[in-house]
């Protein structure tokens, strides 16, 4: 894992930018524990200060800290998009592990399932679940639920992983020594599928928290709650930038772009690197 | 013939079926698994306003909104009655704009976001993969590579962030654009050369935002499908046949992955159609995404209902056309 790591720094460059962005967010998540404001409390400095050095990312018209305000705002999303990965992970690998393994009727029926949900569009749904449910949807619910949604893309790749390992000789030495399909799956075949599953996971939080942010600017998550997502709820709500308070905008779609690079560039460089083919290339063999 | 009615006819109808199912089932479940009543909610919503309503009125509208929502009997005889109201194609009168019903609604929303929708779309689509091809036949060209990076770095920014960043840039510190709406306040629709430009200078910027993020996952995903494509056999002796670079790239090279990309438009459509929404509401176009906001502040229930059925029905029968027309591109499933 470690030399994975270091070779993946040494020779893409996608990943070192990553790595640098990633960390960055990182660390303002984790500033948010030494945060001298609580973010649930309003009009605890001066209303509409440009960045300066007391205030890095000004104060906004709510009388918060916009750069204390972001800590919790980063570390709520990421927060929400663990969570949602994971639980769309665990739906993911269930379903194509089985599917894959299983065949005929199930994988049938599973992919069936599978492809109507890539088709349908979410958001909507979405909407009417958090619209219904507004005000009473705490994070870890919503992540929950998107986590229900986020499932279907993986899945396939995920199925198709297994289809090709289920033709391998160690699968049949396995059968044939009448070990259980379960055992099979679970010790023979998960373990590589794991790194699709890492690619993936990345990949499913980007969708996660953009969804998050989209939802927010509705005003359908709980909106005392810091994300990114509410802080430009928030930000439109005083229309800060007809009122000219650009930073308070600024802060979360800067921080937006460079989490969302982060993760993507990770994602690419990860995933190629999971392609033997293009592993070559970039060490120029 | 009877055979591609059975491999490919039948199981495509059969999924989009299933689509359809499985998400208007999911609108028949998800408010009954929520806490809140919806007519009580709603109730409360007309008593709070500070109208003295006398208890027998509350009770006639109960009753009525019970009806309304199809909330009588046991489940299964309202679900049953929920696909009855739906294949008639009514979905019960808006409750913000009573008594206008939330179908004639939909249908004044939905041309404008079929209109912004399908150009985007289709300028996404083909400028992205012909870009795609020109740069992996092209890998030096500087322009390309720009595009390139362009691309990567665009993709992963989610809709609404990328729009509100388009929207400042080009309508607010450069003001090329305008700011909001698909035509100025108080115009009255009507089809003039003269409405019809000025909806196209307002659409313009959403269309290119839309565009501008789209392209990019068409560009990525032509690059990398045609980079395996330009050392296959077939193109290296059309090129040492001398074929002119453009046969070579059009209907050797792009010819050959253009049909992932069409299934992967087919899948994609869900995820784009999310995606318009959300440009409407940024930049106020007046299509679906600007009913759904307007529904979520009203409070309108049986409007955002009627969208997420309408939305879901929509995208899938967009998959299903392009399904259908994927034979006209693919051999295979012609000669089969």
């Amino acid at each position: 894992m470690w030399k994975v790591t270091r070779d993946l720094f040494k020779y893409d460059g996608r990943f070192r930018i990553a790595t640098v962005f990633l960390l960055a967010v990182l660390i303002l998540a984790i500033l948010s524990a030494v945060s001298p404001y609580d973010p649930g409390k309003t009009f605890k400095v001066p209303q509409d200060l440009p960045p300066s050095w007391g205030h890095p990312f000004g104060t906004s018209s709510r009388g918060q800290d916009v750069f204390w305000w972001m800590t919790f705002a980063v570390r709520n999303s990421l927060f929400l998009g663990l969570v949602t990965a994971a639980v769309s992970r665990l739906i993911a690998i269930f379903v194509g592990l089985t599917a894959g393994y299983r065949g005929g009727l199930v994988d049938r029926v599973l992919m069936s399932i599978n492809d109507s949900f890539v088709v349908m569009p979410v958001l909507p749904i979405l909407i009417l679940l958090s619209f219904l449910l507004r005000g009473q949807l705490s994070l870890l619910m919503l992540a929950f639920i998107m986590g229900l949604f986020g499932w279907p893309w993986d899945a396939r790749l995920i199925r198709a992983q297994v289809l090709s390992l289920k033709e391998r000789a160690f699968t049949r030495t396995a059968v044939y020594s009448g070990t259980g399909s379960l055992k099979i799956t679970l010790d023979e075949h998960l373990p590589f599928v794991l790194p699709v599953v890492f690619a993936t996971t990345v990949n499913n939080m980007l969708w996660s928290i953009g969804m998050e942010v989209t939802l927010s600017v509705l005003g359908l998550s709980n909106v005392t709650l810091a994300t990114i997502g509410t802080t430009i709820f928030w930000a439109n709500q005083h229309q800060a930038l007809v009122a000219g308070v650009w930073w308070w905008l600024a802060a979360p779609v800067i921080i937006a772009i460079i989490l969302f690079l982060g993760l993507y560039l990770l994602f690419s460089s990860v995933n190629e690197y999971i392609d033997p083919r293009t592993r070559l290339r970039l060490i120029g063999g | 013939m009877r055979n591609f009615l059975l491999r490919y006819l039948i199981p495509r109808l059969g999924q989009y079926f299933m689509v359809i199912f499985l998400g208007v089932t999911l609108t028949f479940i998800i408010p009954r698994l929520s806490p809140n009543d919806p007519v009580e909610r709603q109730i409360n919503q007309m008593t709070m306003s500070g109208a003295h309503v006398n208890p027998e009125a509350v009770m006639h509208l109960r009753e009525a909104l019970t009806e309304m929502y199809g909330l009588r009997g046991s489940p299964f005889q309202q679900y049953l009655a929920y696909w009855g109201r739906l294949l008639r194609g009514d979905l019960g009168p808006s409750l913000s704009t009573f008594p206008t019903p939330v179908m004639d609604l939909i249908a004044g929303a939905l041309p404008w976001t079929i209109g912004l929708l399908l150009t985007a779309v289709l300028i996404s689509w083909f400028v992205g993969n012909l870009f795609g091809a020109l740069a992996s036949y092209y890998p030096d060209n500087p322009l390309m590579r720009l595009i390139d990076v362009a691309s990567q770095a665009v993709r992963p920014i989610p809709y609404y962030v990328m729009a509100l960043v388009m929207l400042i840039l080009f309508a607010y510190i450069v003001p090329i654009f305008p700011f909001s709406g698909a035509y100025p306040v108080g115009t009255r629709v009507q089809l003039t050369p003269q409405f019809i430009l000025t909806v196209l200078k307002h659409s313009a910027l959403p269309a290119l935002s839309l565009v501008v993020i789209g392209m990019g996952s068409w560009f990525i995903g032509m690059k990398s499908l045609t980079s395996n494509i330009i050392s296959e056999d077939y193109v290296v002796y059309a090129e040492n046949a001398g074929l002119s670079e453009r046969k070579i790239l059009f209907s050797y090279i792009i010819r050959n992955a253009l049909l992932p990309q069409i299934t992967g438009l087919a899948l994609q459509l869900g995820l784009i159609f999310n995606g318009a929404l959300i440009m409407e509401v940024v930049f106020g176009y007046p299509g679906m995404g600007m009913l759904t906001l307007q529904a979520v502040m009203a409070n309108d229930y049986s409007l955002i209902m009627g969208i997420a059925i309408f939305s879901i029905i929509g995208v899938a029968t967009s998959v299903l056309i392009l399904d259908l027309i994927y034979p006209l591109f693919d051999p295979r499933v012609r000669h089969q």
